[in-house]
């Protein structure tokens, strides 16, 4: 094995197309796993912990751009107005050794479909920034999970930032697990307002090969709010138009049973979750606060 | 591989260091500081909690290449850290935290041996885990006094909530966890008394 510290992103980048199987470490929270377990056995080690643009963020107009390394620990203190859903799922984030070691960058590499991350990305609207020698893209966050746990990342490209559109309405996260740190989510689900565009974003995790949005849901609720004038008479939803979002958010899911939890479980709990966050950033956005911080 | 990087105070070389190596093990096997613990390797249990540039870390996540001229604190340096902290930045100045700058001008001082901490006054978190009887097996201790300690560091006058969530990456076996929440509480008043007194 080898160990490989660049000290600047250019460096880095040279490094992995030398090495296309390099392995990155940034916070080291699942790879030392699987090292200090030995299920992996990396020729190269990519050590991204001396680049300092990885751990910086900046806050622009519309977007958040948030480097790959920058800690979950950082985003809840730092970004809870400007990406609340996203605040909020990184303190589900195990505990808070793990949340001052690992960053989006990881979840988003690891493309693990239990990422805690990946819902809050979907329904806020997100483009992962990645570059290599060749240069740089930008793939939509819609596009970036491939399959279990793998993205569409090329063998020389490194993620470089995530560019995350910043809240313009209420947004929502939540999670089930067996207790409130320490734990891979048995499933999870996150809702963002964009009143603006007058759309609903979702993204659902830990219930279908790879992190997704809940389309139909989304079409249909986008319509029958449009229908009924919500978006302007800030009436409550009627309970059938949650209850139908919230079915088709079941029905999107494509879960298996496995040791944390059955698939019949988990479509169960995507649905409550959907209906339960409707009805709190509905809430939010009718009250006059018309806060966009995260609640909890 | 060779790894400089400072622990406790005094910089340290690791000679001969498997790239694919923790910090966790380079501090037991190769300083002999066994006073972090090694118990899941998987950043579950949080018992070889160490301090990373002032920041707590699993250790077991760390790998020892990335602490190349970094700055380590671990239990065994805890009491000298705490002492430092207390003289030159304590809370009552206002200036909660230490910052990097100052963590890394600490020194251990002369006549005091870092290593096993032997000759060195206990920390207040450590103090309060002995009185409030919060030591069982013992095995969790270390990590969680790190831990505890950068809380009551960070926010001097935690609700049990901040308590708990700051503990929730420590895994106690014993589940002696009563009394490890009742020692911060302790520490905590102790040092909020002590924060009033000067």
């Amino acid at each position: 094995m080898d160990f490989l510290r660049p000290a600047s992103w250019e460096e880095a980048l040279a490094a992995k197309a030398e090495h296309p199987t390099a392995v990155p470490i940034a916070g080291g929270t699942d790879i030392m796993v699987e090292i200090n377990f030995d299920h992996r056995r990396p020729e190269y080690l990519l050590d991204l912990n001396r680049i300092e643009l990885l751990r910086e963020w900046e806050v622009g107009e519309e977007n958040v751009r948030l480097g790959a390394s920058v800690p979950y620990t950082q985003i809840m203190e730092n970004l809870r107005t400007e990406l609340p859903g996203l605040a909020l799922a990184s303190h589900t984030v195990a505990s808070p050794q793990i949340r001052n070691r690992g960053g989006v960058g990881g979840n988003l590499g690891t493309a693990s479909p239990a990422g805690d991350a990946h819902p809050a990305l979907l329904a806020a609207g997100a483009e992962v920034e990645v570059e290599s020698v060749r240069g740089s893209r930008f793939i939509p966050i819609d596009e970036f999970y491939t399959g279990v746990k793998r993205n569409a990342l090329q063998p020389d490209e490194l993620i470089k930032t995530v560019h995350i559109k910043k809240a313009d309405g209420p947004q929502q996260y939540s999670k089930v697990g067996t207790r409130n740190a320490m734990v891979i989510a048995v499933c999870a689900f996150g809702l963002a307002l964009h009143p603006e565009t007058r759309t609903v974003r979702t993204g659902i995790g830990s219930a279908a090969p790879t992190p997704i949005r809940a389309k139909e849901a989304e079409a249909f609720l986008n319509a029958a709010l449009e229908e009924g004038g919500f978006w302007d008479n800030g009436k409550i939803i009627t309970p059938s138009v949650a209850k139908q979002f919230a079915d088709l958010c079941s029905a999107a899911a494509n879960p298996i049973d496995d040791v944390r939890g059955t698939a019949k479980y988990r479509r169960h709990a995507v649905g409550i979750m959907a209906r339960r966050q409707l009805g709190w950033t509905w809430e939010q956005y009718r009250g006059s606060g018309r806060t966009l911080e995260g609640a909890a | 591989m060779r790894v400089n990087f400072t622990v406790n105070g005094r910089p340290q070389e690791a000679d001969d260091v498997w790239e694919g190596e923790s910090l966790l093990y380079v501090l037991r096997e190769r300083m002999g500081l066994p006073g972090s613990k090694n118990a899941c390797e998987q950043g579950e249990c949080g018992s070889c909690t160490v301090r990373l540039d002032g920041v707590p870390v699993c250790s077991c996540l760390v790998a020892a290449g990335q602490v190349e001229g970094r700055e380590v604190v671990t239990v065994e340096g805890l009491a000298e850290f705490a002492k430092d902290r207390a003289e030159h930045a304590g809370c009552a100045a206002g200036t909660c935290g230490t910052s990097l700058d100052a963590a890394k001008k600490w020194e251990a001082k002369p006549g005091q041996d870092s290593q096993t901490g032997e000759g060195v006054e206990l920390s207040p978190i450590q103090q309060a885990f002995i009185d409030a009887g919060a030591v069982q097996c013992g095995f969790c201790t270390p990590g969680l006094l790190v831990a505890a300690d950068e809380m009551l560091e960070r926010n001097p006058s935690p609700t049990d909530a901040d308590i708990r969530e700051a503990l929730s990456g420590n895994l106690c076996r014993c589940t002696g966890y009563e009394k490890i929440l009742d020692a911060v509480r302790l520490a905590a008043a102790r040092q909020e008394r002590q924060g009033e007194a000067v």
